[in-house]
């Protein structure tokens, strides 16, 4: 008798644990594993960017170039390697999927003062110095398209941060071009870029 | 002092080497353009256009320039220069560049021949041949062969459609005066595919475009 209303208990808390993504309104397990570090609503925290509002190519193949070790910056190594290791493929696009359709905030933490000569670095590069246009890539408004990432909004602190490494020689994670023209830039551009976009809707 | 024969013959060898050295240095200089500021710019080109010229699929569908006629290369980078062809990214990049330099930057790109870069719908390749070859006589739109060549490779001013990607011919056939031709005061070359860009059908423009974008 005992066993029969243990069991019935045990189906109960089983329903009970799945009933929350049922309803729609929490987030789907295997999202909050993400949230835990990519901040509530995925808008990003401390080191971990936004995923919110990506592409969702673009965050499929990160997600694949973790388990292949591409992507080697070390937050990356640190932290993704082991975080993406046992996320099945299906998975990894329901994921895509369902952070590309969060809407993104901008991050607003650039400096404001540097913002303008970054925009025009943005859209018009510096042919003088044979530094690209990102917006030829990258749309207009930093908005991405397919596999080209959106910047639009991204932490000054990040977008900062990958220019760097992608400088120092750290690997992109899929086949960018990223590396050969992020090498290119001073650091002045750098910090002008990173600070535009930051405040990019 | 007496300087002695020798150590004249010396000095005078050794001032040839030195002035011929800076010679051979301007020698590199070929055109007005060092190998080096060329090879950068190429670079730069690439950075957009693809390593070897192939195009990439950009926010904006981004051309092949391999294999490209040497005349239309350069006929394009003087149109976006006097704002006859209109395009902010490459009337930038364009606006800096020698003649010499675009002569030098046109030949390095005709010489290149990466596989295309494909992704056009295979189906449509068999409709867009048969509008390539023998041209839609009911709307008024010539053999496309008649003028690009039996393999696309182009002509003289008349550009390679081979290889090319084919959302970018498809942009270019639906809106051929949104960049082109846009001094009324000025109308160039440009202007021959106005008709036929307009008689085309989108499904039509669609096939050519699958059609020549496969071919090597």
């Amino acid at each position: 008798m005992v066993k029969f209303v243990s069991a019935k208990i045990a189906v109960a808390a089983v329903i009970a644990s799945v009933l929350p993504a049922l309803a729609g309104d929490a987030e789907p397990a295997s999202v909050r594993n993400c949230t835990w570090c990519h901040g509530a609503s995925a808008q990003g925290y401390a080191p971990a960017p936004r995923l919110a509002g990506q592409r969702l190519q673009y965050t499929e193949n990160q997600l694949r170039s973790f388990i292949k070790h591409t992507r080697d910056n070390p937050f990356s190594k640190q932290y993704m390697w082991g975080a993406a290791a046992n996320i099945s493929p299906s998975t990894m696009h329901y994921l895509a999927v369902y952070f590309s359709q969060e809407p993104p905030k901008a991050a607003n933490d650039g400096d404001k003062e540097f913002a303008a000569s970054g925009k025009a670095l943005f859209e018009d590069g510096n042919p003088a110095a044979n530094t690209v246009s990102c917006a030829v890539c990258h749309g207009p408004n930093a908005e991405g398209i397919r596999d080209i990432p959106r910047l639009a909004g991204l932490s000054y602190f990040y977008l900062k941060r990958k220019l760097t490494e992608w400088g120092e020689g750290y690997h992109t994670g899929a086949k960018a071009p990223m590396s050969g023209i992020a090498s290119k830039l001073s650091s002045n551009e750098i910090e002008a870029l990173a600070s535009y976009l930051s405040f990019v809707k | 002092m007496k300087v002695s024969n020798k150590s004249l013959a010396l000095l005078t060898t050794i001032l040839a080497i030195v002035f011929s050295a800076a010679g051979r240095a301007e020698d590199a200089d070929r055109a007005g353009t060092s190998k080096q500021s060329l090879q950068a710019k190429i670079e730069y080109c690439t950075t957009c256009h693809g390593s070897s010229g192939q195009g990439y699929h950009g926010f904006y569908p981004i051309p092949r320039l391999a294999g490209q006629q040497t005349q239309y290369i350069e006929n394009q980078l003087l149109a976006y220069i006097e704002h006859r062809r209109e395009n902010k990214y490459m009337y930038s990049v364009a606006h800096v560049l020698s003649p010499a330099t675009r002569s030098a930057l046109a030949r390095h790109f005709s010489e290149l021949n990466p596989k295309p870069l494909g992704g056009a719908p295979k189906g449509l390749v068999v409709t867009g041949k048969k509008i390539y070859e023998d041209g839609i006589p009911e709307t008024n739109v010539p053999a496309c062969m008649a003028c690009h060549g039996g393999e696309a490779k182009g002509q003289g001013a008349i550009p390679r459609l081979a290889g090319q990607l084919n959302d970018y011919i498809i942009s270019k056939l639906l809106n051929w005066n949104l960049e082109r031709g846009r001094d009324p005061a000025r109308p160039d070359i440009s202007a021959i595919m106005l008709p036929t860009s307009h008689n085309l059908t989108k499904a039509q423009v669609a096939a050519v475009a699958a059609y020549v974008g496969h071919l090597q």
